[in-house]
């Protein structure tokens, strides 16, 4: 492998239902500041069906030059292989030094399935990319578990693939007046290979809560235990009300008693409001590396030497089934 | 129906705590388990084999003392056992992990191969997608619900993050479980006796037939540069005061910060 043919920084593009994901736009961001200290192009690949002009225009308009089209009906919808015989074919014809896909559900199906046909490595939910002094990607992510951070490097291999998870890397303002090009592009599918049959894709209410967009997160942990518990925590989030969010670490998560689309986390979402109450919440590396960007942290918990406090803005010992509902009381009146 | 299930022995990472002097991390006392996607594939594939008379493989990749999961797993019902162990497949990324299981894997028979959707230890979520791209089978991933037709053709209910999918696959495949899939049984006592009985297979690098370039550190792209425990910003106040007056104090301080 000669690795000085491979060049420029390729973002996967996530669209579903033609609806451009927020996440594409942040690895675009991203994207933008690789390419830059690489003085490289930044180039899209979007695949789908009867793709809309004004979809290539916002790519170019959140920092990509060239967009790449693959416009098929086979590509309407994300399906392993379909996406995989067109990204192949794009990775092999160009031969880009870095490719970033969004760590959705969507891109940890084909991520991985990419890296073992391109034979290449892949970097799972990367918090951190930059350029090395020698021109290599450093791709940092949580270890083991979260506990620890790895600085992870692809020397021998191209293109250096990395997975980031939404909410982790930030969008530039829209650029209208940016120039770029869009290149269209056909594949010839091997449908011999097309082995998995969609019947149908079902949306459920679980899409209506979004704690990343959320202004206020009112989050609990172990210290609020129970059902019950999160109903005192619910209901401080209605007497604040506006854009006010409960949300949750693993363990209760882990527990049953609280959604996975609520966690808050390593392998939950990653939250940036501007506050961040945590309540009964210990505080483990993997929860902090979901919540330490919040604007403002207040932290309950009986615990004095809990971890989160470490992180806290302000930090209460105290019984937090005291606490929220007092709290509550003085914000209803 | 012939179904090998993969699973891995991680530590139960939720325990480990970072020594805040040191900035190490304590270990001790951190037991290992199986990982819990694994454990809930396992219970799919044991469904599987009290519904079909479906015959369970389970094969890891790891320390000799992963002995310990696959004993688990055999006490829980499964036929049959496989340690993949050897230093030579010590040090590797998920490419290289994913080489190693697939050439393990094409020694058996299979009409289905089931992972867990990722580790805790890693979260990655990549080694079952690589296996199904190594074996050249279609792989469905996000895996919460799995009727079988008894004849070939699996359905299957998918998370996603606006809801779920329903997808038909034919066997043989691969498929990755979420934990939440299956509350996973228990070891029964019969089952741990009879497991005395039960032999795991060991198998080493020399079983694989696959070059010793494409396994451990050897057969691994990417390589740990550094690691290292996160910086931790600096604390704000903390108050240890009542309930009462804990209240005024927040409230105060959201006000100064235009919050509220």
């Amino acid at each position: 492998m000669n690795i000085s043919e491979y060049k420029d920084v390729y973002v996967f593009v996530e669209q579903r239902e033609g609806k451009i994901q927020n996440v594409a736009l942040e690895l675009l961001g991203k994207a933008r500041d690789l390419a830059d200290s690489l003085n490289e192009k930044v180039v899209a690949i979007l695949l789908g069906y009867n793709i809309d002009d004004n979809n290539t225009k916002e790519l170019i308009a959140y920092g990509a030059d060239i967009v790449i089209c693959g416009d098929d009906k086979e590509l309407e919808y994300y399906n392993t292989e379909p996406y995989t015989q067109a990204i192949c074919k794009i990775i092999s014809e160009r031969k880009p030094s870095i490719v970033l896909i969004g760590a959705t559900t969507i891109g940890r199906d084909l991520g991985p399935r990419l890296s073992a046909r391109l034979a290449t490595g892949l970097t799972a939910d990367c918090t951190k990319l930059e350029i090395s002094e020698t021109r290599e990607l450093l791709m940092t992510r949580p270890a083991f578990g979260g506990n620890l951070m790895a600085t992870i490097l692809c020397t021998a291999h191209r293109p250096q693939m990395s997975t980031v998870r939404p909410g982790v890397m930030r969008a530039r303002e829209k650029d209208d007046s940016r120039k770029g090009e869009t290149e269209k592009i056909s594949v010839n599918f091997d449908k011999s290979k097309f082995r998995v049959r969609l019947v149908k894709t079902v949306k459920e209410k679980k899409d209506m809560i979004d704690i990343t967009e959320a202004k206020i997160l009112i989050s609990g942990g172990r210290g609020v235990g129970t059902e019950k518990g999160f109903d005192e925590l619910r209901a401080l989030a209605a007497a604040i009300g506006g854009k006010t969010e409960v949300s949750s670490s693993r363990a209760m998560v882990d527990a049953g008693v609280m959604e996975h689309a609520r966690q808050v986390g390593q392998t939950g979402k990653t939250v940036r409001p501007n506050l961040y109450l945590a309540c009964g919440i210990s505080g483990a590396i993997q929860h902090l590396a979901g919540m330490e960007e919040s604007e403002f942290i207040i932290a309950i918990n009986k615990d004095k030497y809990a971890p989160i406090f470490q992180v806290a803005d302000l930090g209460i010992v105290g019984d937090v089934h005291k606490i929220i509902p007092l709290l509550t009381e003085r914000f209803s009146k | 129906m012939k179904i090998i299930v993969c699973i891995k022995q991680v530590p139960n990472t939720t325990e480990i705590k970072i020594n805040p002097a040191t900035g190490t991390l304590i270990r001790d006392g951190v037991v290992s388990i199986m990982n819990p996607d694994d454990k809930g594939g396992l219970e799919e594939a044991l469904k599987l084999r009290d519904k079909y008379n479906a015959h369970v493989t389970v094969i890891t990749m790891g320390l000799p003392q992963a002995d310990d999961i696959l004993r688990e797993a055999l006490a829980m019902g499964a036929d049959r056992a496989i340690l993949l162990t050897d230093r030579k497949l010590g040090g590797a990324d998920t490419l290289a992990t994913s080489n190693a299981l697939a050439a393990a894997l094409r020694q058996l028979e299979f009409d289905l191969i089931i992972t867990g959707r990722q580790a805790i230890d890693g979260d990655t979520a990549q080694v079952g997608p690589q296996i199904a791209e190594h074996l050249d089978l279609p792989q469905v991933t996000y895996l919460e619900n799995l009727e079988y037709d008894g004849e070939k053709t699996f359905t299957i209910k998918k998370s996603t993050e606006e809801g779920y999918q329903i997808l038909e696959v034919d066997a043989p495949c691969v498929v990755t479980v979420l934990a939440s899939a299956n509350k996973a049984r228990y070891m029964s006592v019969r089952g741990i006796v009879e497991t005395y009985d039960k032999q795991v297979e060991i198998w080493g690098f020399d079983k694989l037939g696959i070059e010793e370039e494409k396994v451990g550190l050897k057969g691994s792209p990417t390589k740990v540069h550094k690691a290292f425990t996160r910086g931790i910003k600096a604390a704000g106040e903390v108050y240890e005061v009542d309930a009462e007056e804990a209240v005024g104090i927040i409230i105060s301080k959201l006000k100064e910060k235009y919050i509220i």
